[in-house]
Order: C-alpha cells, then structure tokens, then sequence
C-alpha cells in the first residue's frame, strides 16, 4: 500500500515560492491500477516523483508498505528504488547498450551475476513480446517497442510498484493500446501495484480502477472511474471529461430526461444499442452529445441522451441500456 | 640568398630516404611517441577532472563544495590562458625534476602534459554534458549509486563524444609539440625549424609540414570512424 500524506512541494521562483503540490493526501491500494490524471503542469510528474524521493518533498510524507521513504538513508532508498520501478514519456534506454544489457542494467547495479541477470532479461523480454530483439540497440526499434524494453527493464528487479510517467504520451492511439494491455496484463499476473501519469483520460478510462484528478497541485477529486466518469463533479473533471463538449449551455426541452451513457469497454457488437433501443422499445431518444472510440473490437467514452416521455420512459430506458455489457448509466 | 636550391631540394630528398637518427621517418617516430604518451598522460589527468567538473555540479550526481568546483575552474582556466611556449619554459624546474634535464623530446612531454591535461578536461566535460540528463534520473530511479551513474551510464553513453574529443585533443598535443621544436623539443618541429628555418633550407620545411599534416589527417579520420562505428545510435 502507498500512503501519500499531506505532501506539499514548493519550488523559490521569481515571485516568491511556487506550490507544485498542496497538501496531497492519497492511498493507493496494492495490486490496482491509479490513475493521476491534470493538464500539464498540475503537478503530476513531481507527485510520481516524491514516491521514489526522486523529489524531496517539502512536508508531509510518503509510506510504501507502511515504510517512510522519505526518511531512508540513500542506501536504503536505493534498494526501496528496487522495488518501486518507473518507466518514462521518453522510454530513457541506454542508447549505446543492446535491449538485453539495459533490461540486465538494474541487475548489474543490484550487483546481480551475469550470467543470471542475462537469464531474467531473456525472460522478461519473452513476457513483453520482442524475443528476437536482444542483440538489437534502441535506436533500430519503434517507440512502443523501446517502450516494452523499458518495461522489461523496470520489471527486472521484481518491483512491488510501478510507476508510469506518461508512459503512454509520446506513442499513437494503437499503440498506445498495446502497451495499456501489456500493462494490465502485467498488473493482473504479477499483482503489482501500478500508477498512472497521464493527462490523457483515455488511458485512464482504459485500464484505471480509480483515479485522482490533479489542478495546480491539489487533487480536486478521487474516487472510482466509473463514478468519476459518470459524475464528475470539479471543474477540472469537467473539463478532462468533456474537452469539447458544449453540454453546459444545452437548453434543454423540459419533458426530456437526461441520462449518460459510459461506455467501459462495450463490445463493439452492441454498438447500434440506441437504434436498437428505438425499434425494440420505441424510445426514440435524442443524442445530446456523443464521445466514443472504438479501441479494438472494444468501445469507450460517452454519450448524454435525451429520453422523450415520463419517468417511466426513462426507467425503461435505463433498464434497456443497463442490460448491455460494460455499458454504465445514469441519470444526469 | 635562394631557399629554393636545386641543392636544397636534393639535400630535403636524402633526409626522406635516409633511416638513420638524422632521417625524416625518426623525427616522424619522435614525434609521434611524444604525441601519443603526452596525450595519454593528460588523458590521465584530464578524465577524473572532467568527470569531477560535471559530477560536482550543483546538481550534479555528486555535487562538491561549491568553494572546490571554483577553484577547479579556475586552475583550468589559468592553465589554458599561459601560451604553449611561455608554459614550456615557466615549468622547466618540473620538467628536470621528473625527466633530469629540460631539452629533448622525452623531457617535452612533461610541459605538454600541464598544457593539455586542463584542455582534455574540458572536452571531457563536454562530451559528458551531452548525456540527456533524463537518462541519469532514469539510472537514480532504479536505485544507482553516483559511482555506478558515472562508470555504467555518463561514460558509456558519451563515448562517441569521448572519441571525437580524444581525436581534437591528439590533433591539438601534436601541434603544440611541433611548437616546441622551436626551444629544445625534438621531433618534426625541431626538423622544421631548426634544419629548414634556421638553415634557409625551405624544402626541408616543406618537407616536415607535409609530413605533420598527415600525421594529422590519420590521427583524425581514425578518431572520426572509431567514433561513428561506435555510435549505436546511428542506424547501420
């Protein structure tokens, strides 16, 4: 378990002293994936780096497993740095080491054998499917494929936690999909704890079980991503949940309910699911606003309705939409 | 008087040919040991302190007091700014106190080294600069040590950087060696002044210039492709 306390980070700048955190207090539960999603410069990166002591925070603390790290002597820190690994927007391999020698450099400065760490690495990059790349240098390899070896890397010294820094920023949306599945993947085989940079919400809508949302430094809302999603309730939420929607100045008809639709990885299958709704349960229902993608053969995002009628109606819809896979609803 | 004498040309032919101590390949041999050791012992020198310019930084990996670092710098830069043959004369007590006497080619290399080793320092800090400082939070962030960051990932990663550097700096050692010959050093410089200069004997002159200029021309293609063969960031 991560415990973030009361953490405030400040930086002298020319007008006085810059607050990049505010009193951040988070728990992050072991074996889920958290997401921390803001704009740039809403104090994402120091946060993810006062976990490691990467930054030293100005007050408050940071308990992994219960331990202070803040507190560590810079040995301990470092072999806590063992178990709490990170990987980066700009993947940072070694450019003049093969694949295999940069997953084996964490090994070496755990002081690992050789010929041991040569073994792990060999393993791990089976796990992150480029087996037939460990005689190859970064520089010959695409962005996601320098991701998965820095993946690899960060995996080798068996962390407890990982920690992804926009992990996901700098690559296109297929891609960026690949290295999400191999990231929950490796969350859900080996149990670890991950937490999520991004100010993407995609991603977070992809693969995060709950997430905090972070404005100049000060987390303005937390909870599960279903309830965040559907509910967003700060401003800044708002914002990330609906960049472009002009949803506040809608005027609506008054005999309209409104409902919004998540959807969380809907089947693509079901995706006629308001046309359905139509011929099935003669709702015609009026879309409002609509933000979906379609991500394999999965749909995410969301869509605002506007249900025609009385409450029963809309009871009716509700109960028709619920009834599809991965598809959340609620009354907005 | 002629410096271009049928005679002279004659007479700078036979040096070519002739493979005794008096010949132009020994002044070559001279100069090239003396080129080579200078810049290996300011190579010696010069890499811990480069290191140490960058490493102790303020936000270095391993910052020194800041009292150390400006004083570092400004040994350097003392060095650097005394001219080649004013600092071969200043350090002749030196020179006679580790070789036993102030002239020739072996006894040249002790002032070529005090004039090199702050210069090879500062391209050695250079090239370390180059390293993407994201690279090193990566190596803290997977729990290194500042001796481990400076021996497993500055270096490494620098040393196409390093090479291009070693090259301008051996280019540079031969051409204040040549410097040199003008007060006591041996090598082509002596051949070129003392024998084509002093003597008018222009051909002869000629003669050691070509023969340095390619000396230089190997040492730098060799630098340049060592650099670049090693470089695994280009795509072969």
């Amino acid at each position: 378990m991560i415990e973030i306390k009361n953490l405030t980070k400040t930086f002298p700048s020319a007008d006085g002293t810059f607050y990049a955190l505010k009193n951040v207090s988070l728990t992050i539960n072991d074996g889920e994936i958290y997401g921390i999603i803001g704009m740039s410069g809403a104090g994402k990166s120091t946060l993810v780096r006062c976990i490691n002591m990467l930054e030293r925070p100005t007050e408050g603390a940071v308990l992994v497993n219960g331990c202070d790290v803040g507190t560590l002597r810079e040995s301990e820190l470092r072999k806590t740095r063992r178990e709490v690994t990170m990987i980066f927007q700009g993947f940072h391999l070694l450019m003049q080491r093969t694949v295999l020698r940069n997953i084996c450099f964490p090994l070496e400065l755990a002081g690992v054998k050789a010929s041991e760490a040569k073994a792990r690495a060999r393993e791990l990059l089976r796990m992150v499917g480029l087996p037939d790349k460990e005689n190859a240098y970064p520089a010959q390899l695409s962005g996601g494929q320098q991701q998965r070896v820095a993946i690899a890397r960060a995996l080798a010294t068996n962390p407890k936690v990982l920690l992804c820094d926009e992990a996901t920023s700098a690559l296109d949306p297929k891609t960026t999909h690949d290295i999400l599945s191999l990231i929950r993947d490796i969350n859900q085989r080996l149990g670890i704890t991950v937490i999520i940079i991004t100010h993407q919400m995609s991603v977070v809508q992809e693969i995060c079980d709950r997430v905090a949302i972070l404005e100049n430094g000060e987390v303005v809302e937390e909870g599960t991503v279903v309830s965040v999603f559907s509910n967003p309730k700060a401003a800044a939420t708002r914002r990330l949940v609906f960049p472009d929607s002009a949803e506040d100045e809608l005027d609506l008809p008054h005999d309209e309910h409104r409902l919004r639709v998540i959807f969380n990885g809907a089947p693509a299958a079901n995706t006629p699911l308001i046309a359905r709704m139509a011929m099935d349960k003669r709702i015609a229902a009026n879309i409002l606003y609509a933000s979906t993608r379609s991500v394999g053969d999965k749909i995410y995002g969301h869509m605002l309705l506007g249900i025609p009628g009385g409450d029963e109606e809309t009871r009716t819809a509700m109960e028709y939409l619920r009834a599809a896979e991965n598809v959340v609803v609620e009354e907005a | 008087m002629n410096w271009f004498t049928a005679k002279k040309w004659q007479t700078a032919l036979e040096l070519l040919l002739d493979l005794s101590k008096n010949g132009v390949l020994y002044y070559l041999w001279e100069t090239f040991y003396v080129t080579v050791l200078a810049t290996a012992f300011a190579m010696l020198l010069g890499l811990p302190l480069g290191i140490l310019l960058v490493t102790g930084d303020e936000k270095g990996v391993l910052p020194l007091p800041r009292l150390v670092l400006r004083a570092l710098n400004a040994l350097i830069n003392l060095l650097r700014s005394v001219p080649f043959l004013i600092l071969m004369i200043l350090v002749v007590p030196l020179t006679r106190l580790i070789v036993g006497k102030s002239y020739g080619s072996v006894a040249s290399i002790v002032p070529l080294v005090v004039a090199a080793f702050p210069f090879v320092a500062r391209l050695v800090e250079s090239s370390l600069r180059e390293v993407n400082p994201n690279i090193i939070e990566m190596a803290q962030s997977m729990g290194a040590s500042p001796l481990q960051i400076i021996c497993k990932v500055m270096l490494p990663e620098s040393v196409p950087s390093l090479i291009n550097n070693a090259a301008i700096a051996i280019t540079t050692i031969l051409g204040y060696s040549a410097m040199g010959g003008a007060i006591g050093a041996g090598g082509l410089g002596k051949l070129a002044i003392m024998y084509g200069y002093n003597k008018y004997n222009y051909p002869v002159m000629i003669l050691a210039v070509i023969v340095l200029v390619v000396l230089v021309q190997l040492f730098q293609s060799i630098g340049t492709r060592l650099s670049v063969k090693l470089d695994k960031r280009i795509r072969k």
